[in-house]
């Protein structure tokens, strides 16, 4: 057998890191979008690594909806000033104050959604041209389609059915003025690679990715962090429970998973064993079979 | 025939963050056919046995197929992704999907097989390491046999099974089996490329998809999944000579770095060791590789299909498009190009049209200066007579670029050997090449 072999995760890596490179080479002003979740995480790993020693040659910018976990922020905070790179925040709240959106009602309200409108905003006021994210395609089947480099028209509209297609290492990232682009570097990578990468360069993840008891209430069978940012039904009730988070977003989408994993050992075989994807504990999609191709389209991540 | 769906009983034995876990083999197939010829079913059947999909996924494409008034699970709705594709009941675009053995990683470029959608097939042929191609033992070798197993050929996917399908509805017969290989053979004979293996299957019944046959004890070889683990891809990659398009050049200018400048980019075949002797070009200058780095990481060697950096000896002017070669592995310099080009835009290909070419990281402008054939996809007879090159057509066209392109055969290395063409007013990549 050939001695030269890459694992799995190098050539997931490799393939990640000629994206990274191909946005600092072919764009005149990129983003990497972060949430300080574990996928963007990863993404702004691979981008330092791209680059060394040099700095990652883009700024960072997290859509910030204040409904965040404490947890994630400290995290972000401390990352960014890890990588030495410029942080941007913008946020919901303002775009709700400006009267570009309206807040949701009802019980089951949420800034998901919201988030777009403000990154749409945002990509126009600072004049990016490249937004990198950190979908991966076996999150859900519209992203199953996604391309690496995916256009944006000049509204910030994704095409489905007309997307460029891209072939051997040819990515094409030209553009007319006022359009982007949106970036998906780890496209190939699925859940497991993901854990498994963390695990085998050591990454550091936020700590609500592991086990620890806190303030929760069940929804349609979802475990939610309680939180100010939820309105309680009258039957809801607040317990203790030993849980842990698999994907990270807004505290009011998204759900828990029971959990005593504590290393990432054990979180890996968690997942391995685990009979539900992951984005089955976000209340964001389901909303319709299309929802995240409608959402998508409009210019959501 | 997923009834006994119940995925809670499987419990995990196996420790996924040993060892050897986090090291396994990526391999890229890719499968075309049509809704009849049980392509669905047989991506199903994979990831079902090996336990990929999710009771959710499961749940909601149950959920659809019965308010569709479908009397089964439609798997086809698990890679059916976008709403147009739901409604129309096709695959329209290229979907990936996932699935891992405790011996690969795999990932499935899943194409329609229609003759409109040549250029999706195209797409996911051009990173494949294997294309299966699907037989209707009923049917035989048809037509679209013969286009899939010629495209995959074009691209130059490294490795063929040919799975002969529905061996259920045809008794189990050795026979059959052994006739469309037969038949096969006499027409793949003249085509180059790829090593081919056969495998009589049911895809809907699961015989020699996973688990061998108990119907048909006269095929000794292996199952499909078997075949997918076990069939050795690594050389894939490293034949051929070393190649290292520069993408990028990183500079830090900072104290800790003053001086420090190096070159990145994606090793595009062969490998590159500290101390090699090297040449770059275009400008032809000869120099020896100081260091070699994965991020922070210093390597002795590396090789394809890795993203590197290179620190170089000597100072010399380099930018993103020159190539970094080993200095006794010379290539081609050409302004003029003889290649088969897919086209893959509504607006026809134009005769003394102008292009951009992009090839490796380097773009040039270029005019076809002939379309010396059209291939018709369905007979596979070259006609040079047909000049109208249209949406999925394939053709052999000569190319002038307005600069030298330093090239390799797309027979010798599928990156340095191929291009992609790209409309200068739309921006659309309109053209996928192959340089003969």
């Amino acid at each position: 057998m050939n001695s030269n072999r890459l694992s799995h995760l190098k050539e997931l890596e490799a393939e990640s890191i000629f994206i990274l490179r191909e946005v600092a080479a072919q764009f005149e002003s990129p983003v990497l979008l972060f949430s300080g979740g574990k996928d963007s995480i990863i993404v702004s790993w691979l981008a330092r690594k791209a680059f060394w020693p040099a700095k990652i040659p883009f700024p960072v910018m997290h859509i910030d909806t204040g409904h965040n976990f404490t947890e994630t922020i400290v995290y972000r905070d401390w990352w960014v000033k890890q990588l030495g790179v410029k942080l941007i925040v913008r946020s919901v709240q303002d775009s709700i104050d400006q009267g570009r959106i309206a807040e949701e009602k009802g019980v089951n309200a949420s800034r998901n959604a919201l988030q777009t409108t403000t990154l749409v905003d945002a990509i126009q006021e600072l004049k990016f041209d490249a937004a990198i994210g950190g979908a991966r395609r076996d999150e859900e089947k519209a992203r199953a389609k996604e391309r690496f480099f995916s256009h944006r028209d000049e509204f910030s509209q994704w095409d489905p059915k007309n997307q460029r297609p891209e072939l051997w290492n040819l990515l094409n990232g030209r553009k007319s003025l006022g359009e982007h682009f949106r970036v998906f570097p780890i496209s190939n990578w699925t859940e497991m690679d993901v854990w498994q990468y963390i695990l085998s360069e050591k990454i550091p993840i936020p700590s609500i990715y592991f086990t620890h008891e806190r303030d929760c209430f069940v929804r349609d069978g979802v475990i939610y962090a309680h939180s100010p940012f939820v309105q309680l039904k009258p039957n809801e009730k607040i317990e203790k429970r030993t849980v842990r988070f698999r994907t990270i977003g807004d505290m009011s989408c998204t759900g828990a998973v029971t959990s005593e994993a504590s290393t990432l050992e054990e979180v890996i075989n968690e997942v391995a064993s685990t009979r539900v994807t992951e984005r089955g504990s976000r209340i964001d999609d389901k909303r319709s079979e299309a929802a995240m191709e409608d959402r998508k389209k409009a210019g959501y991540f | 025939m997923y009834k006994d769906f119940d995925q809670n009983k499987v419990p995990v034995k196996n420790d996924f963050s040993s060892e050897g876990y986090l090291d396994m083999e990526l391999l890229r197939f890719t499968t075309a056919g049509s809704v009849d010829d049980g392509k669905s079913t047989l991506i199903g059947r994979l990831l079902y046995d090996s336990k990929s999909i999710f009771e959710d996924q499961y749940e909601a494409i149950r959920a659809s197929s019965e308010k569709r008034g479908e009397g089964y699970v439609n798997l086809a709705l698990l890679t059916d992704g976008l709403r147009a594709e739901r409604e129309q009941g096709i695959t329209i675009d290229v979907a990936y999907r996932y699935f891992a053995t405790p011996k690969r990683k795999f990932i499935i470029a899943d194409t329609p097989g229609h003759i409109q959608y040549t250029r999706n097939m195209v797409t996911g042929a051009s990173t494949a390491n294997v294309a299966i191609i699907l037989i209707d033992a009923r049917k035989g070798v048809i037509e679209q046999t013969k286009r899939h197993t010629y495209i995959a050929s074009l691209l130059r996917i490294p490795h063929l099974i040919i799975c002969i399908n529905k061996m259920d509805l045809v008794k189990f017969q050795a026979e059959v089996f052994e006739k469309i290989r037969k038949d096969y053979e006499t027409f793949a004979g003249r085509l180059e490329g790829s090593d081919r293996h056969f495998i009589p299957i049911s895809a809907l019944k699961g015989d020699n998809v996973v688990d061998a046959s108990l119907n048909m004890n006269w095929y000794k070889g292996p199952t499909l999944l078997h075949m997918l683990e076990e069939i050795p891809i690594s050389d894939d990659y490293q034949k051929g000579s070393a190649r290292f398009p520069v993408q990028y050049v990183i500079r830090p200018m900072n104290e800790a770095y003053h001086d420090f400048r190096s070159y990145a980019g994606r090793i595009s075949g062969g490998t590159f060791s500290k101390g090699d002797s090297v040449r770059v070009l275009p400008s032809g200058l000869k120099t020896k590789i100081k260091a070699v780095f994965l991020g922070e990481e210093e390597l002795e060697k590396a090789f394809s299909p890795m993203s590197i950096s290179i620190v170089l000896e000597d100072d010399i002017d380099i930018s993103r498009g020159d190539i970094i070669v080993k200095a006794d592995e010379p290539m081609v310099v050409t302004q003029d190009l003889d290649v088969m080009l897919c086209w893959m835009a509504e607006k026809k290909l134009e005769l003394q049209g102008k292009y951009l070419l992009r090839h490796a990281t380097k773009e040039v402008r270029c005019v076809i200066k002939e379309i010396t054939y059209k291939v018709n996809i369905s007979t596979l007879e070259n006609e040079p007579e047909n000049k109208t090159v249209g949406l999925n057509d394939i053709a052999r066209v000569v190319i002038k670029t307005t600069a030298p392109l330093f090239i390799d055969s797309y027979n010798q290395n599928r990156s340095t050997g191929s291009f992609i063409l790209i409309d200068e007013g739309t921006n659309v990549t309109v053209g996928a090449g192959m340089i003969s």
